[in-house]
């Protein structure tokens, strides 16, 4: 049966609730804009309680503990419908008593689950590690990014830690919406309607700080020097810097 | 070009044969300014060489009094020389730190007028950074050898890692290519900070607000491929140094050749030893997470490692009576040492199979390298085999597939004669 929620991690939750509160299982959670439905399948449309999360969120941590709750909310980032099926699944497991099945390697939908939650943390690593700050002439920090999963909630914190001191803003080109930091705290944004439409030419408007394009020069210039072109390899660079992060690395433009 | 770029060319470029480049193990938080360390490391770009680029690995200056025939800044080399000020490298940290390229900062230097006048200049740098930048990102200060325990104490304070190269896994092969310099030089600073790192832990005990000293410890590293020791030399020697010194990275790096002004060198155009050097780093790694003792991989009867195969592999093949490993009953002890399995996949491994004995599919999907794996372990659905394999077979079989899959060309060997 279809459990359709409105795509956020509460309501992922609640369809747990709801299974349980209902005795249905076999259920397979999708999100009101997910097309590619079974005509001939049950759904059933869940809405959203926060209570009722909550009473989930807690339950999970209690069983098996906070840092591994954070898992399944790691793995719904994924925005994979498989990896929320598997999600799904090992929830029910553990709600009936099997806290353990995390474990259990041989499953197929445990084993999914792994996998996936090692890509989301891949790519959140990553976004530590490629975001490439300009400074703007008011002395705001924005970096571009696109990816490959919504990790922008998992990176905040890290952010927010290191570059305590300065505004900062890191804007998700494909989930269109971004972070910004205002060096007290963080929040969300998103651009307005009539800025949307001005994305054609994105980045104009913007003043530039004077000394940016000599430190973006600089950096591609240590780049290429502390390169050793004796030990070339480029299989190894591109399986560390793939080609799709390349357009929003100052060194690799 | 402007003057800042030139230097950060020849000093980058000068600075680059020293391969250290981890920015982990440092606990430094972000005290009401900028940066903290992040304990895994964050390598922040990888250069074409497939290296990644973590820290801004700079000389301070590449005007050296010591004439190494190894090293591309010795005195009689005729290259640019350059020296930063204290200014330039604490704007280009910050600037390059602000902008996320880099996680910190590696800061190297020839040895200009003396050793104490070279590490106070250093210090300099790094006082600048903590206390009038407020930056706690992390930073690499080599030890200069030779200079005064005072000056390498209080860096300590300010730093996260420190290192001292010893240059030359032997002491002989030192004296043929750098006749100024010795291992005690080494040794003696790296007991100083390991001594000093044991006390200010002691202290912390007993007291909350002991400053953090060296939090994430020293490393070394060796140039490997420019005098004639083997391998099993070298291995003794990083062995002893991890043990001696609590060292948390000793460092293999391949020699470039840079110059044909001593014939004792490998000479421009030969190819560095790559494949050597990675077959060092993986017995470096079996020694230290895969509970290997040194006799067990390199031995007076095996000094060399095998280039075609990885050392792990090339002990399994020595040892034929220790498998097959049945992989639902064995130890984790025993089911990391089967060649393609790793640390990962056997902890893996021995959590699944409490679900229900595990099949040849599963250990698949798991991530082991299964073709290599298959001849070293028995799982729930391994066929019954009367007798064992020859070893010879099972190597036979696994290069062929190997070749198979990458045709490689492999390095010239490491030399045996002088």
């Amino acid at each position: 049966m279809y459990y359709l929620f409105d795509g956020t991690y509460l309501g992922f939750l609640c369809c747990v609730f709801e299974s349980f509160e209902r005795k249905e299982t076999n259920i397979i959670p999708i999100t009101h804009e997910d097309h590619q439905i079974d005509m001939f399948k049950d759904r059933r449309t869940v809405v959203t309680d926060n209570p009722k999360a909550r009473r989930v969120q807690r339950g999970l941590q209690v069983r098996i503990g906070k840092a591994e709750a954070t898992d399944f909310y790691r793995v719904f980032l994924s925005e994979d419908r498989k990896a929320w099926q598997a999600s799904f699944f090992i929830l029910c497991q553990i709600f009936t008593g099997r806290k353990d099945i995390r474990q259990h390697y041989g499953n197929d939908h445990v084993l999914y689950f792994s996998q996936v939650l090692k890509k989301v943390s891949r790519e959140r690593h990553r976004m530590k590690a490629f975001i490439r700050f300009s400074k703007s002439a008011d002395g705001l920090f924005f970096a571009l990014v696109e990816p490959d999963f919504n990790v922008l909630p998992l990176i905040s914190d890290f952010f927010q830690k290191r570059y305590a001191d300065m505004p900062w803003l890191i804007y998700d080109m494909k989930r269109k919406y971004g972070l910004l930091f205002d060096t007290h705290q963080v929040g969300e944004v998103r651009l307005s309607p009539e800025e949307t439409q001005d994305s054609t030419a994105p980045a104009v408007a913007i003043a530039m700080d004077e000394r940016d394009e000599l430190f973006q020069h600089l950096w591609k210039q240590y780049y290429t020097s502390t390169n050793i072109e004796a030990r070339k390899n480029m299989k190894l660079h591109l399986q560390h810097v793939p080609r799709r992060y390349w357009k929003y690395l100052v060194e690799k433009k | 070009m402007q003057r800042i770029e030139e230097k950060l060319k020849i000093l980058a470029d000068a600075a680059k044969y020293d391969v250290s480049c981890s920015s982990s193990g440092s606990t430094r938080k972000n005290k009401g300014g900028i940066g903290d360390a992040s304990a895994s490391g964050i390598c922040h770009t990888y250069t074409e060489d497939g290296r990644c680029v973590s820290l801004l690995k700079i000389l301070l200056t590449n005007h050296c009094i010591y004439d190494c025939a190894f090293c591309v800044s010795r005195k009689s080399n005729d290259v640019k020389r350059a020296a930063f000020t204290v200014e330039e490298v604490v704007d280009l940290t910050m600037n390059f730190y602000r902008r996320n390229y880099i996680e910190g900062l590696f800061l190297s230097s020839g040895i200009f007028k003396d050793a104490d006048f070279t590490m106070e200049r250093m210090l300099r740098i790094v006082k600048k950074l903590r206390q009038e930048e407020r930056y706690n990102g992390y930073i690499h200060l080599k030890t200069i050898p030779g200079a005064s325990e005072e000056l390498v104490k209080e860096a300590g304070l300010y730093v996260d890692r420190m290192s001292i190269n010893l240059e030359l896994p032997t002491e002989a092969g030192l004296r043929l290519v750098a006749p100024e310099k010795n291992h005690d030089a080494v040794k003696k600073p790296l007991t100083f900070v390991n001594e000093q790192i044991k006390s200010f832990k002691e202290e912390k005990k007993l007291i909350k607000h002991t400053p953090i000293f060296v939090p994430a410890g020293q490393s070394t590293q060796m140039v490997i491929g420019a005098t004639p020791e083997n391998d099993f030399e070298i291995m003794q020697v990083a062995n002893d140094f991890y043990k001696n010194y609590n060292l948390k990275r000793v460092y293999y790096s391949g020699y470039i050749p840079i110059n044909n002004g001593n014939a004792l060198l490998p000479q421009i155009g030969s190819a560095p030893p790559l494949v050597r050097e990675n077959r060092l780093y993986q017995t470096d790694w079996l020694l230290r997470f895969y509970g290997f003792q040194l006799d067990e991989i390199l031995n007076p009867q095996h000094i060399h490692l095998d280039l075609d195969i990885d050392p792990k592999l090339s002990w399994a093949l020595r040892n034929p009576h220790f498998f097959p490993v049945d992989v639902n009953t064995a130890d984790f002890n025993a089911i990391i040492r089967i060649p393609g399995i790793g640390r990962q996949s056997a902890l893996k491994i021995v959590q699944a199979r409490k679900f229900g004995r595990l099949h040849a599919y599963q250990l698949q999907k798991m991530g082991i390298a299964y073709n290599r794996a298959k001849y070293f372990l028995h799982c729930a659905d391994s066929p019954f085999i009367l007798g064992h394999p020859s070893m010879e077979h099972v190597r036979g079989a696994i290069l062929s597939e190997n070749n198979r899959k990458n045709r490689q060309q492999i390095a010239p060997g490491q030399l045996t004669l002088f």
